[in-house]
């Protein structure tokens, strides 16, 4: 049996709601509630819902970007859920995210070498030649190459801004990568060949991949396992494999059967 | 014989930039019938949109345009401002995409719907009352009184979007133009419009003009096709052909491209060209990729088009 390399347990995120009179009681929102799962080394593991279902908020809570409020997130054996922030620094190494719309994640200001040379110093790893070589090396892996280096954001397109966002996530040599609508927001060609490049990544260099997304055509395809998350709860976890022969919850019947096909099968006149 | 509702003769778009002129539309050529939804597909920078915005007569300032829009055999090519103003709403409207950013915020969505009566009809105050709330019935929102005297805040993205939908419709255009309406939703709201938008459509025998990027959406609703890239017709057809026996290379590329589950494990197929920019596209030279020795095969293989130019001249 492999040893998972994230396991979340009662994962639960509170927000307090607004209150509306004057000395209301205060009381509180579920973002997510009691989420438990464990994602295996070299598994893309997808996380499906509609919006507001707290896919993102759990993609948040692994990254730290927000606060848990209770359950613990463990990362090769260790919990990481309450961490201060030096201790997140040295665990970001190893977890990295790429975001869903590749024009407001990238600093339009900056060239595309300071966006993938910043991790390096943060982390203080390499000298400045170093540096530059491996900025090179992972920007020549997402099938750019050297003449990006003085380029800005705004001097690429869709396709190209997310190998970026890729590329600045790789630097690291993180085991994890979560990836919140990915390839959302992307043409279905590029899409597609986004998607090839996460294959070949995940080959070549044994990532885990956490895959948030609501276009179930992308995560049939891309992942391994299948989380479905419903209004903060998750309803049903399987294997991606077994979709078509297992019995499903009423709820992910509704959302798969939702998806348009391109063919005449499903077409009702 | 169905009654010819739009026909769009080699309409030419150009925008100007820098005193300079680009090609931005070539060539489009196309007509919709009645009781037809006609999709038009492409990547970014295809012009769909583009397409739209000269049928509703919205294009910027710096653009000029050639050709003909004939909409019931009427030319909407260089009518006045005022001439436009009358027929959009009357004769042809738009849904759009982003129903938070279509809709104000600070006003009840029962005004903005009947805005466009009171701009366009004589009808009275109490008329007009009752029209928004028999649209809001269409277009199936339940409770219509009380959505009518709510703010767009107040109201789910699903709902949103029926309110876009209602104001488009109101006033019974001829031919509806919906730039990607599903675009901004979740799957199962998604397929709740779709369903919406054939409904409305048998019931009211309208016509259609389509647009997305998304082929699943297409498929459902369209019933004639048009593929795009880089301001041009590649192809087009009648869906179940289009989708079954794609003759243009690109069509095929885009088609294959869409990741499902039959296709895990494999590589999926990408067109190994992008859209180029408004501004390294020179007029006549479509699919406006300059072609070296290295790539003219690759180029070739997708736009067969180019060789024939080739031979040409």
């Amino acid at each position: 049996m492999l040893e998972p390399i994230i396991e979340v347990k009662n994962l639960t995120k509170t927000y307090k709601a607004a209150q509306k009179k004057f000395r209301q009681k205060t009381s509180y929102i579920h973002a997510v509630k009691n989420i438990n799962f464990q994602v295996l080394p070299g598994e893309s593991f997808g996380i499906v819902g509609e919006s507001g279902s707290g896919k993102s908020t759990i993609a948040h809570l692994i990254m730290g970007i927000n606060k848990v409020t209770e359950g613990e997130i463990i990362f090769r054996g260790r919990n990481i859920a309450q961490l201060s922030r030096g201790g997140e620094r040295e665990i970001c190494r190893n977890l990295q995210i790429v975001f869903q719309d590749p024009y407001s994640s990238l600093n339009p200001k900056k060239s595309i070498e300071w966006t993938l040379t910043e991790p390096l110093i943060i982390h203080s790893i390499g000298t400045k030649a170093s540096r530059k070589e491996k900025v090179i090396e992972v920007l020549e892996e997402v099938g750019l190459g050297e003449s990006y280096l003085k380029k800005k954001p705004h001097e690429l397109s869709g396709g190209q801004r997310q190998r970026i966002a890729i590329a600045s996530a790789l630097i690291l040599e993180p085991e994890v990568i979560v990836i919140d609508e990915g390839v959302s927001a992307l043409d279905v060609s590029i899409q597609a060949s986004i998607l090839n490049l996460l294959n070949e990544l995940k080959e070549k260099h044994k990532l885990t991949y956490i895959f948030i997304s609501h276009d179930l055509n992308v995560v049939q395809y891309f992942c391994d396992k299948i989380a479905v998350v419903y209004l903060g709860d998750l309803i049903e976890l399987f294997q991606t494999e077994e979709f078509h022969q297992e019995e499903h919850a009423e709820y992910t019947k509704k959302l798969f059967n939702a998806i348009p096909d391109v063919s005449f099968t499903s077409r009702t006149s | 014989m169905a009654k010819l509702m739009l026909e769009v003769n080699n309409l030419n778009v150009s925008i100007k930039v820098k005193q300079k002129v680009y090609p931005a539309l070539e060539d489009i050529t196309f007509k919709v019938n009645e009781n037809q939804v006609v999709g038009v597909v492409g990547e970014s920078g295809s012009g769909k949109s583009l397409t739209a915005q000269s049928i509703l007569g919205i294009l910027p300032a710096n653009t000029e345009v050639t050709g003909s829009i004939k909409l019931e055999n009427d030319e909407l090519i260089n009518k006045s401002s005022k001439a436009w103003q009358k027929l959009r709403s009357n004769e042809v409207s738009l849904i759009f995409q982003e129903p938070m950013t279509a809709l104000n915020p600070l006003m009840k969505v029962g005004k903005q719907i009947s805005e466009v009566l009171r701009k366009h009809t004589n009808y009275s105050n109490n008329e007009c009352y009752r029209k928004t709330i028999d649209i809001l019935k269409e277009v199936g929102l339940k409770r219509p009184e009380s959505i009518y005297h709510s703010y767009t805040h107040e109201l789910s993205g699903g709902m949103r979007q029926r309110i876009v939908i209602a104001i488009a419709l109101v006033n019974n255009p001829k031919l509806i133009i919906a730039d990607e309406p599903t675009t901004a939703l979740d799957v199962t709201i998604q397929a709740q419009i779709i369903d919406l938008l054939k409904d409305i459509m048998k019931k009211r025998n309208g016509a259609m003009l389509f647009i997305s990027h998304d082929w699943g959406v297409i498929s459902q609703v369209c019933d004639y096709v048009l593929v795009m890239y880089a301001g041009k017709i590649v192809e087009q057809g009648p869906m179940e052909n289009l989708i079954s026996n794609p003759q243009h290379p690109y069509t095929k590329g885009l088609l294959k491209a869409i990741p499902d589950f039959k296709k895990r494990g494999e590589a999926l197929y990408s067109i190994p060209l992008r859209v180029p920019a408004l501004t390294e596209r020179r007029k006549g030279n479509w699919p406006y990729i300059e072609i070296t020795e290295e790539n003219k095969q690759v180029v070739a293989d997708i736009f067969p088009e180019i060789l024939q130019r080739e031979t040409k001249e």
